[in-house]
């Protein structure tokens, strides 16, 4: 195929850098090392590779003086950035979800080197679910088992026909093995407050009132242990329902729980997803019963993993006395900001400055902000120092982890002159190293 | 008893960590050499003089040793770490982890406290005049051993999960408490004085738990069992009536007791 005698080249089997259910079946067109187009990825997806109208891209380091950026090398950037973390008391480094491993590794040692404090964007969503996980557990499984075998599927708290928009077709409606037909062989339960469009799929839509979650399990695993309710309803949902979902949870043969912030992040938080986990274990007296976090950023897993392979902690590692401690609520990034503990921040493939709330912002547009940002975003507006990278899963290759923690390899799609995270963070751990020795 | 003196200074606006400042760090060293017990302000070590002046007579032994905090150390985290004995009495407020893994003798603050005081705590008193945040007596993340002793009273108001995972000892809160008192208790006694949002005791597998104010919503998982007068708490008797409660039955076999004012708390009984 030609167009105007530029060659259009085809490039199968690419991974996608957008949500943690990690497709990797997406086909993209390449035209004059640019990607114009792609097959298979969902509508977030193919934006991502195409580009968003209206995007800028940086495609030099930048530095703030007087209110106004002007471009520098990337080393003159780099030898600032390593300058502001080396001479901080409690450096905050924040993000690091939407890229690879590898880069994540290398953060974990500039964070060390620097007696940072390092967390990632976990702590904003599915932080909870890994501090629930520690008190009671992770009965999880992978994709290829919710496919072949899942009879129950529950999603709890998430909407992914907007949010992970590939997921209903790969797990509910997609045909497996033991699930013949696909759709039809699956009973589907949808727990969520508004009637949003998963909702309208489910078999059994549990419209539970906001900020009961917790209210609802805890009946739940009461009656799956033989006990009556003595309520009429319970978080607004008629005791026969609940006694009727108990009973399709008890009866399926392989059930598996999807949540999402919706439970994560409404009232009480970790105890949700505690008390969640714990009626899967329950469940697991009658069939197979397990669970997936529905992650957001393509690589939100990664990170915790990574982190945990180096720190023994999955977020919120604080690195100060030289040695990794661990406590969210203390060392978390909205923690370390809105308690005004941070002096320095480092922000890495993600945008607070778009997501977090305005008492975390005040405190950024106080300190020292670095921003490892290939686009213009509200966090690259309040930063002081912006190094663009090329952008992991389409200019540069690495690797992540899917939602239920599978590794993938991430292709590089086309050419970029510009150095990747990995790269970056590389040369600023040397420099810092540099920094420290001539102290 | 004789009594060491600190007068902060100025607080940094990055904290510090003093787990040094106990009986048990400070016993049988001159002013001097506590003038330069090291302390910890983001992540580089200062001798303590440098944010505190110390004054007055040391001790042999922790337990006759009495620490003054003259002042507010809004911004002072694990004052009273691991304390065996003697006394710590802060005139003012502090932040995180005050009393953390305390052993013995007995810390006053005077101030409002922040999130994680008396985690773990094993024995010995801490008492906050004002409020305190999160996590009272609770314990450490991923642990499910909390408070297993001693005795921890706060006069204001506190915040969620406090007696968190609880194993023994007592808690008293004279204010009112927000959500998931008690959540994964299983041992030990939590008497709150004021209101509950909701939650009291979820997930709870032993223990007892007294509300005398009004709890707003309660767990489905509690079995209403009657009302009692004059209940036994901890050799205690608690006068006035109370609704009884045993649960949290979303738990296996569990068996521990919420005990909820009669007066206001008609909408909980079934």
């Amino acid at each position: 195929m030609g167009n105007g005698g530029i060659i259009l080249e085809i490039v199968k089997n690419v991974v996608c850098p957008f949500c943690g259910t990690l497709c990797d079946d997406i086909i993209c067109k390449v035209e004059n090392n640019e990607i114009v187009g792609t097959i298979n990825a969902c509508r977030i997806g193919h934006s991502k590779f195409v580009h968003t109208e209206g995007a800028m891209r940086y495609k030099k380091p930048m530095i703030r003086k007087d209110g106004e950026f002007m471009e520098i090398s990337y080393d003159e950037a780099i030898d600032k950035a390593a300058q502001i973390l080396a001479e901080s008391k409690r450096p905050l480094m924040y993000g690091w979800s939407c890229t690879e491993c590898e880069a994540q590794a290398v953060g974990m040692e500039l964070a060390e080197e620097t007696k940072a404090v390092i967390d990632n964007t976990a702590s904003v969503c599915h932080g909870p679910s890994v501090l629930a996980l520690q008190d009671v557990g992770y009965p999880i499984c992978t994709f290829g088992e919710v496919k072949n075998r899942a009879d129950v599927v529950v999603y709890w708290g998430c909407n992914p026909m907007h949010a992970h928009p590939r997921h209903l077709s790969r797990h509910v409606f997609a045909r497996g093995f033991f699930r013949e037909r696909g759709r039809p062989d699956r009973t589907l339960i949808v727990v969520d407050p508004r009637e949003s469009d998963t909702a309208k799929l489910a078999d059994i839509h549990l419209q539970l009132d906001f900020d009961r979650d917790y209210e609802l399990l805890d009946a739940m695993r009461a009656v799956l242990l033989g006990h009556e309710i003595h309520y009429d309803e319970v978080a607004g949902i008629p005791k026969e329902l609940i006694y009727e979902a108990v009973e399709v949870l008890k009866k399926a043969q392989f059930g598996i729980l999807f949540f999402g912030m919706g439970i994560t992040h409404s009232r009480g938080k970790h105890r949700n997803i505690d008390i969640a986990i714990m009626m899967v274990e329950d469940l697991n007296d009658y069939g197979k019963f397990t669970l997936i976090p529905m992650r957001g950023h393509y690589n939100v897993t990664g990170f915790n993993q990574v982190a945990t392979w180096q720190s023994g902690y999955p977020f919120c590692v604080d690195f100060s006395l030289g040695y990794p401690r661990y406590n969210p609520g203390e060392t978390g990034a909205n923690d370390q900001l809105q308690n005004k503990e941070a002096d320095a921040m480092m922000v890495i493939a993600s945008d607070p400055g778009a997501h977090f709330p305005q008492r975390a912002l005040e405190t950024m547009a106080e300190i020292p902000v670095i921003a490892i940002e290939p686009h213009r975003t509200p966090t690259t507006e309040m930063a002081d120092l912006i190094i663009p990278p090329a952008i992991v899963g389409m200019e540069a290759e690495g690797t992540a982890y899917r939602m239920e923690g599978v590794p993938i390899r991430m292709k590089k799609v086309v050419d970029s002159e510009l150095l990747s995270d990995r790269e970056i963070l590389e040369k600023i751990v040397e420099r810092v190293k540099e920094i420290k020795a001539s102290k | 008893m004789s009594e060491i003196i600190l007068t902060p200074k100025e607080q940094p606006q990055v904290p510090l960590e003093a787990k040094n400042i106990t009986p048990d760090a400070f016993a049988g060293k001159t002013i001097d050499e506590i003038k330069e017990l090291k302390i910890w302000h983001g992540n580089i070590q200062v001798a303590l003089s440098e944010f505190f002046d110390v004054d007055g007579e040391s001790a042999e032994n922790a337990s006759e040793m009495k620490i003054i905090i003259d002042g507010d150390v809004y911004n002072t985290k694990r004052i009273g770490q691991k304390m065996t004995a003697g006394e710590i009495t802060v005139k003012g407020n502090v932040n995180m982890y005050v009393g953390v893994e305390m052993k013995g003798g007995k810390l006053t603050v005077e101030g409002n406290a922040a999130s994680w005081a008396g985690q773990d705590m094993e024995g010995g008193e801490l008492v906050i005049m004002g409020n305190a945040e999160d996590y009272v007596g609770a314990a450490y993340r991923g642990d499910w051993r909390g408070m297993s002793g001693g005795k921890i009273t706060v006069y204001g108001n506190v915040g969620s999960e406090i007696a968190e995972y609880m194993n023994g000892g007592k808690m008293i809160i004279k204010g009112n408490v927000a959500i998931m008192p008690g959540v994964h208790m299983n041992n030990g006694v939590l008497i709150i004085e004021g209101n509950v949002v909701a939650r009291v005791g979820g997930e709870m597998a032993g223990g007892t738990i007294v509300v005398k104010g009004v709890i707003n919503e309660f767990l489905a998982g509690f079995k209403y069992i009657g009302v009692e007068k004059e209940i036994e708490v901890d050799g205690e008797t608690i006068p006035g009536a109370f609704y009884k409660f045993k649960g949290d039955h979303a738990t296996k076999g569990a068996n521990g007791t919420v005990y909820a004012a009669v007066a206001g708390n008609g909408h909980i009984v079934p």
